[in-house]
């Protein structure tokens, strides 16, 4: 089995205390990085090919030296905690069991940055982890690892931890500045970018939670290590969110490298007895599916982009021959004509209507065109909104019909 | 300045403009429902998509600043295509009710439908239903289910009058426009939103229902509300007479003039003009011996108030002005005081309660024209003087253009014995009123928008009104009854034989230096501010 760096101490009782991360190497990365020059961490995480574990996978340190130079406006780093992704749940992990990785982390990004001020945005459904990593901010700030003069650096850095209120693209990360501003959850348009133009106009970089957990492991060991652990283009391991038909489902970590199928049946116990694999969806609900030939493939950003589909947020939901795919289909519309913001009029319209036609094909009213509809609707409307949602909802709507149209056709009542 | 070609036409625009802005003035429309140029950037309806060369995909032109050597295309295939998908995403869930809808035939979703959509309807299941003929206030009726969410009433209402009724709620194809619980919309400029709303889901409760709007007929005016002089278009139903109650005003729009009203009016120049139509309109010129009325010629008129005029000396006479009248009435009306040598000429009459004012359009002082009759010379004598005159019976003629001085800033007392202590009342006007009823002798004139004219604003910008309806019964417009009565009184100047009010204006032109230069031809849309 591969080195384990986020779940190290995810079975150590009181894993979430600091005494307990102290134990095993917490907050040792700290004193390093607040010797360093913010541009030499921003260049160490750069080397580390770290890459954005929320779903779009941009490279966390390009990301970072998107700050404009030498500008004297407040500066705000924020943590997308929003977990909202269906079939995502390893930041509830990262924020129950390891919260002090995320804010060593976060001290870290933020001196990379020149931020004193940071935010975590918990969604709202997230009561027990966020009362956790609260209770562990608490214990940062008594034990002067956040505040005023930190660890004698004279640095400042303070946390503020906000909940969401259940909104999906609230996870997106304008519609989250927008609501972490106290407005409706739209996203925004760009440009201006966040780097440039965020939380409250002023520059804000956002991160996932894992991502920024990584950082003090970077720090710690080096970007040759971290990088080394990956593929040429993406470094370190990461929690995969497997669930569905597998024997053993749960969080996974493995290195970015590991394959699809590996992580099926080496890593989960395989497809429960009696069944077998029939589609698995390897990134979140947004990711296009993968059917049960087409799990050789490695599980960074680039190996899912090359087999047409998105590694998103890792959230692996395996499926057996019992699951019939226009009902999962009809599921997921249902979820994106819901969550919708409802701000770009292609997204609001279109997630509403191929909904209906889905749940009017499974209930055996579909009509022969309504195959060949969906297909184009989601065809034009792709890449016409201001955020990325509209995008994610038309992975498995184009997806799931283009590789399982059979099953489609069948529920489909013939002409008389 | 960038220099970028749109459609093979090279434009040269100022920094920051966006791509809407820089293809208008290459000639190029590009189709938009969210965008507006007095609101911010929502960048949400996705209609403004165009093709910028080295871009992979269309871009939305109203959040692309116009960048130098920027090679835009509107009229790519594939930015044709994403218009009619846009437009057919638009029209999934709207109701299709044109038939029964007051934006029908000046709705964009109509007319880019006609231009851009022409696609087969593929949407067959139910739609979502919202609910309709809701008032959101005074003025303004909602139809959710017609509003595509372009969000222009929203930020109307956060952005230019800083109120923020509106807000939308919901997710999703459920989203609806609506009120903040506890408010209304009703604030000053709340008509607006019916302007700027693209489609029918925000229509004016008071036009509702009165008129198809492919039956009226459109001019150009200025507000007579305030000193603001907003630019406005009168719209008039000539056509089905027996529609809007009879009434030949059917709705004021405002008219954009970045200089004065930007692209809006205030809800009360807005809905008044009702009294344009009103039966208290004065239709004939009247005589009243012993309090009743009897109708003249205007040739008997004209004779009357020379003969009345002559009778006294000048400083008998007293004339109360009226910031109403046009820049031609007054100048008109200054000639005659010249020729009369008259000296008690005021235009100032306070108003009963002091008029609101706020930082965006509203001025305090509710007429159009105040500083042109400043600037024309008639207020060297002081009204509340000749009143007392009046009263004491040194001013035997009163002659009262407009005002109500029963319903003024002048104690009511004052006035009744001022208009009791002159031997002969005169009052001219398009309106009757308490002032007008005790009145010996009534001329009535054509209202503002039976007739051309300027007035000018509080800016001292010039601006031009047009005719709109022809003048009610024997109306005439002030400067035409007052050329006529000059000629009576024996006066040669070229204002008293003008035909036109465009040729009185040239004699102002040519008499008073403020307005030297200015001519109607000149004006144009946007005025002219007068010499300091």
């Amino acid at each position: 089995m591969a080195e384990k760096i986020f779940t190290r101490n995810f079975d150590r009782p009181g894993s979430q205390s600091l005494a307990v991360y102290r134990e095993t190497g917490g907050y040792t990365a700290l004193p390093k990085a607040l010797q360093m020059e913010p541009a030499a961490i921003t260049e160490e995480v750069k080397k580390s090919n770290l890459r954005g574990l929320g779903g779009a996978a941009f490279p966390t340190g390009m990301k970072w030296s998107f700050i404009p130079k030498g500008s004297t406006a407040p500066k705000y780093l924020v943590i997308n905690a929003d977990e909202g992704e269906p079939g995502t749940f390893k930041d509830r992990y990262l924020l129950e069991r390891d919260p002090h990785a995320l804010i060593e982390g976060m001290i870290i990004a933020s001196r990379a940055i020149d931020s004193h001020l940071g935010f975590v945005y918990i969604r709202g459904e997230y009561v027990k982890p966020w009362q956790i990593f609260s209770e562990a901010v608490k214990e940062a700030y008594d034990a002067g690892l956040l505040g005023r003069n930190i660890e004698g650096s004279g640095f400042d850095f303070d946390i503020v931890v906000h909940r969401g209120a259940g909104a999906y693209i609230c996870g997106e990360e304008t519609g989250l500045l927008s609501s972490l501003e106290g407005k409706k959850g739209w996203p925004k348009i760009k440009p201006p970018f966040p780097a440039v133009k965020g939380a409250f106009g002023h520059p804000t970089i956002v991160n996932n939670v894992e991502t920024i957990a990584a950082v003090p492991h970077i720090i710690n060991r080096g970007a040759e290590w971290f990088a080394g652990l990956g593929t040429k283009t993406q470094g370190g391991t990461r929690l995969y969110s497997v669930s569905g038909h597998v024997v053993k489902p749960g969080v996974v970590e493995a290195p970015v490298s590991v394959t699809l199928r590996s992580l099926i049946y080496d890593h989960c116990g395989g497809i429960r007895a009696g069944h077998r694999l029939k589609a698995v969806v390897p990134g979140g609900s947004s990711a296009p599916i993968l059917t049960a030939d087409e799990i050789d493939v490695t599980m960074d950003a680039d190996g899912l982009k090359a087999a047409g589909s998105m590694i998103g947020s890792a959230g692996v939901i395996v499926m057996d021959e019992t699951v019939s795919i226009p009902e999962a289909l009809m599921v997921v519309a249902r979820f994106y004509a819901h969550e919708s913001c409802g701000q770009c009029t292609p997204c609001r319209e279109s997630t509403g209507w191929i909904y209906k036609m889905t749940h009017r094909i499974v209930e055996g009213k579909g009509r022969k065109e309504d195959l060949d509809t969906i297909l184009d609707v989601s065809k034009r409307g792709a890449g016409t909104t201001i955020c990325a949602f509209y995008d994610g909802a038309v992975g498995p709507y184009v997806s799931y019909i283009e590789k399982f149209r059979a099953e489609f056709e069948a529920l489909i009542p013939h002409e008389a | 300045m960038p220099k970028l070609i749109i459609d093979g036409k090279e434009v040269e625009v100022a920094a920051g403009t966006n791509l809407i802005e820089a293809a208008r003035q290459a000639g190029v429309e590009v189709p938009h429902y969210c965008y507006h140029p007095g609101l911010s950037i929502a960048g949400q309806c996705r209609l403004c998509m165009v093709d910028i060369e080295k871009n992979p995909r269309p871009q939305i032109g109203c959040n692309t600043q116009a960048a130098d050597g920027m090679v835009v295309h509107t009229q790519t295939e594939r930015v044709l295509e994403t218009r009619k998908s846009i437009m057919e995403f638009h029209l999934v869930n709207h109701p299709l009710d044109c038939p029964v809808c007051d934006q029908a035939g000046e709705c964009w979703l109509q007319i880019y439908y006609m231009r851009h959509g022409l696609y087969d309807p593929r949407m067959t299941d139910e739609k979502v239903h919202k609910p309709k003929a809701v008032p959101l206030g005074p003025h303004v009726m909602l139809d959710a289910e017609r509003c595509i969410l372009c969000s222009r009433c929203v930020r109307f209402c956060d952005e230019v009058t800083g109120t923020g009724e509106l807000g939308i709620f919901n997710r999703g194809d459920h989203s609806e426009i609506g009120l903040f619980p506890g408010k209304t919309l009703e604030n000053k400029y709340s008509g607006n939103v019916t302007d700027i709303c693209p489609v029918g889901a925000l229509t004016d409760r008071d036009f509702r229902f009165q008129v198809r709007v492919w039956y009226l007929d459109t001019a150009r005016s200025i507000c007579n509300g305030c000193a603001r002089g907003c630019n406005i278009e009168v719209h008039t139903n000539r056509r089905r007479v027996h529609h809007n109650h009879g009434r030949r005003i059917a709705r004021i729009k405002p008219r954009h003039n970045p200089d004065v009203n930007q692209w809006w009016i205030c809800d009360e120049g807005r809905y008044g003009f009702r009294w344009i139509d009103d039966d208290t309109r004065l239709l004939a010129p009247t005589r009243r011996p012993e309090g009743r009325d009897v109708a003249l010629g205007w040739d008997e008129a004209i004779a009357a108030l020379a003969q009345a005029l002559k009778r006294y000396r000048p400083e008998e006479i007293g004339i109360l002005a009226s910031p109403q009248m046009s820049n031609e009435d007054l100048f008109a009306l200054q000639r005659v005081v010249a020729q009369l040598g008259v000296a008690g000429v005021d235009h100032r009459v306070p108003p009963r309660v002091p008029g609101d004012e706020d930082d965006l359009l509203i001025r305090a002082d509710k007429h159009p024209n105040r500083r042109g009759a400043e600037l024309i010379g008639l207020g060297q004598g002081d009204a509340r003087a000749i009143l007392d005159g009046a009263r004491q019976r040194r001013i035997k003629l009163l002659w009262i253009f407009q005002h109500d001085l029963l319903d003024s800033g002048f104690p009511p007392a004052d006035v009744t014995a001022a208009l009791a202590g002159a031997e002969m009342v005169v009052f001219q006007g398009p309106s009757a009123n308490a002032t007008s009823a005790g009145a010996h002798l009534v001329l009535p004139s054509a209202a503002y928008v039976e007739r051309e004219g300027t007035f000018t604003n509080f800016q001292g910008r010039v601006q031009r009104f047009r005719t709109v309806a022809e003048p009610l019964g024997e109306a005439m417009a002030d400067w035409s009854i007052l050329g006529r009565l000059g000629r009576a009184l024996g006066g040669t100047d070229p204002a008293f034989s003008a035909g036109r009010a465009e040729q009185v204006f040239a004699g102002l032109a040519g008499q008073v230096p403020a307005f030297s230069g200015m001519s109607y031809r000149g004006l144009r849309d946007a005025g002219q501010v007068v010499k300091a």
